[in-house]
């Protein structure tokens, strides 16, 4: 009985048809394979077919990390073979995934092996564990795979260190459908020269193979020429023998691989995306690192001049990967040819930072939003407190640039880790005294500061914070105590933790639009109203950010966000309309 | 009956209008040779143009003289639009119209024939496309990182049953051989037939008028053909020879690629790619094809 080669592993490279930046095409029962080696060495071994408009993608570039489809620009991650990016529309990858088939694939004796739906590991064969292999040069012959078999059984070949032999005997040490392994040993002299060589047969298509032979001991360097030299003129006087015989032989019917079929979802036309609006086109000019797992990015407008923006303004970023995340400018005044962002590598991020981090780089083109300022900076108080944690930095330093520049009084408290872990350094260093920075404090003594920072409260001072939740809650705590009104002190949260309760079921009217809306449970103002034909503009949809804020005329909100203060929440004039909901039956909003 | 004793069988292609080659390269009165839906088709065309298409015959071999309106057995034919034409089957007593052709200050004439080891829907979708022009035609027709298509509006024409993509804009570094800078250029794409395409394009000679842009191509079998581009362009400055060499280098950039395609007929089933919201007038291009019943040089939806 004959195993189906479907099942079984083959070799479908050798280790130098694969260096770093190339992709190999390569061949496999019919199918064709684009096979390429990442920068950490991974060896992928893909359907050679985008799945965009069929182009091959060995003929594609490989930048280290991914495989470019030369025809519209599609880039295909290493591994997973995902889609990451499709620069026909820059400002709204869709959140699905496109994905490339890939095939299992080991490396094994100088060999990249993969298969169809290959069983278990590819074939181990001791001579080769035991030895030191060394590859030959791979044959490819115009012949079916069984032929090239059967005559390698005859092969001949000398021992490595006696290539001056005058007489051998050969043995077949093993023999199965694709591969066999070969002994020469000298008869002429007794010191017992010999050489062992496994052939394995790569079935490229029903009528064409390739040889990839592999000795098992490594000649010695000076040798190694004249044994390549040997093998290579044997090797191809078999060839022309198999392919001489296969010639004799009816042609086989060329097999023809199955092309899987793209999911139904992702056979349709999207729709265009509505909601978060992403109008301006940006390129990353620049990035680096500007802190242990901080990235920086200047994008560069494409095209004429970025909106104004103005401290504590933020942008949505409209990632690859369909996320639409927030990030604070941190640029100074007069900085308006480029947004310059901080983008902190989160352990548990839900792919937003991870994206910036590893798939996003240098000459990429983002679509963001215009800036919108929900954290506007006073420049009317005598002093001003900025404390930041962490990565909270980033609109705290715009601002802190902007008081400088206006010479206001103002101290920056950053609070971080290390000074490796502190972001944008050359920038704060330029801030001279105003700057002060609290490094490695656990957090007893940042809550210790904070009650120290916020001590004493004043009608001429404001403060500003932005940070992790818990420094901001804490803040908003030893602010409070010390006896700071509401509105001398702003904060800025990255989310919102607060478990949001969406079970509620409501009627919003708009008082402008003359519209009544029910609000499902399970459904935002938001999307209802969006739904209707009511575009509000969004941007963090947690209640975070304060951008889908609407007034309230009538009814009493059901707050969930942390955008609005504790006065703002009491008067209940306002609403974000993104979590916050109604404890009355009835909303009436001024839209 | 149309097509019993054709290589293809598909009567919605046997009945089409078919280009063979442009008129100005045809030596008058001379027998040419050439293929069509797999099966040899020789032509020739008098001086005044007028033609006769034939099935090719051992007793009028390529170069031979022949006086065209003397040849008995055959096929349909006519002179349109720079090229003959010829049909293997039953064809409508009109092909397309291009009104524009007739202007007199339009510059007609075949940029270039060359032969493509693709189908000839695969040129024709090619052709219609424009998320590739950043990453095939670098410098010339796009350049990264200008790379977004904007949404356009794509629809079949009732009357016609022609396919129109309008409002379609790209921008482009050097849109055609008189450009000297980027713009914004604005795009019309028509197919008045399976295999025949036109691009009306922003003329930068005269704001208020389009230069045309055609690819007419000739299915000699169903993995290989003919790419006739055919212009009508608004320009009396430029060589031809400089026109020429533009469209030729724009053609040769394509043609690595689209010869790439795998496979080469073009795949009808809408689960055999992945369409984004830029390739909509290639979707409604694969779903006409299918509603005419093409089945030549497509794989056909199951």
């Amino acid at each position: 009985m004959t195993a189906d080669p479907f099942t079984l592993w083959h070799p479908v490279a050798s280790e130098h048809d694969v260096p770093y930046r190339h992709v190999h095409h390569g061949q496999l029962l019919g199918r064709e394979l684009a096979v390429w080696r990442a920068d950490d060495d991974f060896v992928n071994v893909w359907e050679n077919r985008c799945l965009h408009r069929g182009v091959r993608l060995s003929i594609g570039s490989n930048d280290g990390t991914e495989l470019r489809c030369q025809y519209h620009g599609w880039r295909y991650a290493n591994r997973s073979a995902g889609c990451t990016y499709i620069p026909a529309h820059p400002a709204d990858a869709p959140a699905r995934t496109i994905c490339n088939r890939t095939f299992p694939t080991m490396e094994r004796y100088g060999l990249v092996w993969s298969g169809e739906e290959p069983v278990g590991e590819p074939p181990t064969v001791d001579v080769l564990e035991a030895g030191t292999p060394f590859g030959l040069r791979n044959l490819p012959v115009h012949a079916p795979a069984d032929l090239a078999v059967r005559h390698l059984q005859a092969h001949r070949f000398l021992p490595s260190d006696r290539l001056d032999s005058g007489s051998v005997a050969m043995s077949v040490e093993w023999a199965d459908e694709y591969s066999v392994a070969l002994t020469a040993a000298t008869t002429d002299t007794d010191d017992g020269s010999a050489s062992t060589a496994v052939f394995f047969v790569q079935p490229v298509d029903s009528g064409r193979c390739v040889i990839r032979a592999v000795l098992a001991e490594t000649p010695a360097a000076s040798d190694q020429m004249a044994v390549l030299r040997h093998h290579a003129t044997e090797l191809n006087a078999l060839v022309a023998r198999i392919e001489a015989e296969a010639a004799l032989l009816p042609a086989p019917e060329p097999m023809v691989p199955v092309l899987q079929q793209v999911p139904l979802h992702l056979a349709e036309v999207p729709e265009a995306p509505s909601g978060r609006q992403a109008a301006l086109r940006v390129q990353v000019r620049r990035k680096w690192e500007t802190a242990a797992g901080v990235a920086a990015f200047e994008l560069a407008p494409i095209e004429g001049l970025l909106p104004t923006f103005q401290p504590g303004a933020h942008i949505d970023v409209h990632l690859p990967n369909g996320l639409v995340r927030q990030y604070s400018i941190t640029n100074g005044p007069g900085e308006t040819s480029y947004y310059r962002l901080g983008v902190k590598l989160e352990p548990d991020s839900t792919g937003g930072s991870v994206c910036l981090h590893s798939t996003v780089r240098e000459g990429d083109v983002l679509a963001i939003s215009e800036p919108r300022n929900n954290f506007p900076l006073r420049r009317d108080s005598m002093r001003t407190i900025l404390l930041a944690g962490g990565i909270g930095i980033t609109p705290l330093l715009a601002m802190a640039q902007a008081l400088d520049r206006m010479s206001l009084d103002f101290e920056l408290h950053c609070f971080a880790q290390s000074a490796e872990h502190t972001a944008f350094s050359d920038v704060l260093d330029g801030l001279g005294e105003s700057v002060v920075r609290h490094l490695g404090l656990p957090p007893d003594e940042t809550v210790a500061e904070i009650r120290r920072l916020v001590a004493a409260p004043d009608e001429f001072t404001h403060v500003y914070v932005c940070g992790p939740g818990p420094m901001l809650e804490a803040a908003r705590r030893e602010a409070a105590a010390a006896g700071w009104p509401d509105d001398h002190v702003h904060f800025e949260y990255f989310k919102n933790t607060t478990e949001i309760d969406d079970s509620s079921t409501f009627e919003v009217a708009l008082a402008r639009s003359a519209l009544t809306v029910t609000v499902p449970s399970g459904s935002t103002i938001l999307e209802v109203l969006r739904e209707s034909g009511v575009p509000l503009p969004s941007s963090c949809e947690q209640g975070a950010c304060g951008t889908c804020v609407a007034t309230v005329l009538e009814g009493e909100p059901d707050h969930q966000d942390v955008y609005l203060n504790d006065s703002d929440h009491q008067a209940g004039d306002r609403i974000m309309t993104c979590v916050s909901r109604a404890l009355s039956d009835r909303l009436v909003l001024d839209l | 009956m149309a097509g019993a004793n054709s290589e293809c069988q598909n009567g919605a292609v046997l009945d089409q209008w078919h280009p063979l080659g442009a008129i100005d390269e045809a030596e008058p009165n001379v027998v040419h040779v050439t293929r069509l839906l797999g099966e040899s088709i020789s032509f020739a065309v008098t001086p005044e143009g007028r033609s006769a298409a034939w099935r090719t015959r051992g007793d009028l071999a390529a170069g031979m003289p022949v006086d065209p309106e003397s040849v008995a057995g055959t096929l349909p034919s006519r002179c349109e639009f720079l090229y003959v034409w010829t049909s293997l089957g039953d064809p409508p007593e009109r092909s397309f119209e291009i009104p524009e052709f007739f202007e007199p200050d339009r510059r007609n004439f075949n940029a270039c024939t060359i032969g493509l080891h693709t189908s000839a829907p695969r040129a024709v979708e090619n052709f219609l496309d424009m998320g590739h022009f950043p990453f095939v035609h670098d410098g010339l027709l796009g350049s990264e990182p200008r790379t977004e298509v904007v949404d356009y509006n794509v629809h079949v024409d009732g009357d016609t049953n022609e396919i129109w993509a309008t409002e379609c804009q790209f921008w482009q570094p050097a849109a055609s051989a008189t450009a000297t800078e980027g713009q914004m250029v604005d795009y019309i794409y028509r197919i008045m037939q399976p295999y025949s395409i036109l691009l009306y394009k922003s003329c930068p000679a005269a704001p208020e008028r389009m230069d045309l842009i055609g690819l007419f191509v000739q299915a000699t079998s169903e993995e290989h053909c003919r790419g006739h581009m055919f212009l009508s362009l608004i320009d009396d400055e430029s060589s031809i020879g400089h026109i020429r060499r533009f469209v030729q280098t724009i053609f040769a950039q394509d043609v690595p690629i689209i010869e790439n395609q795998n496979p080469k007929r073009l795949p009808l089933d809408p689960q055999a790619e992945t369409p984004i919201r830029s390739d909509r007038a290639s979707i409604l291009y694969r779903r006409w094809l299918s509603d005419l019943g093409v089945t030549y040089a497509v794989i056909p939806a199951a």
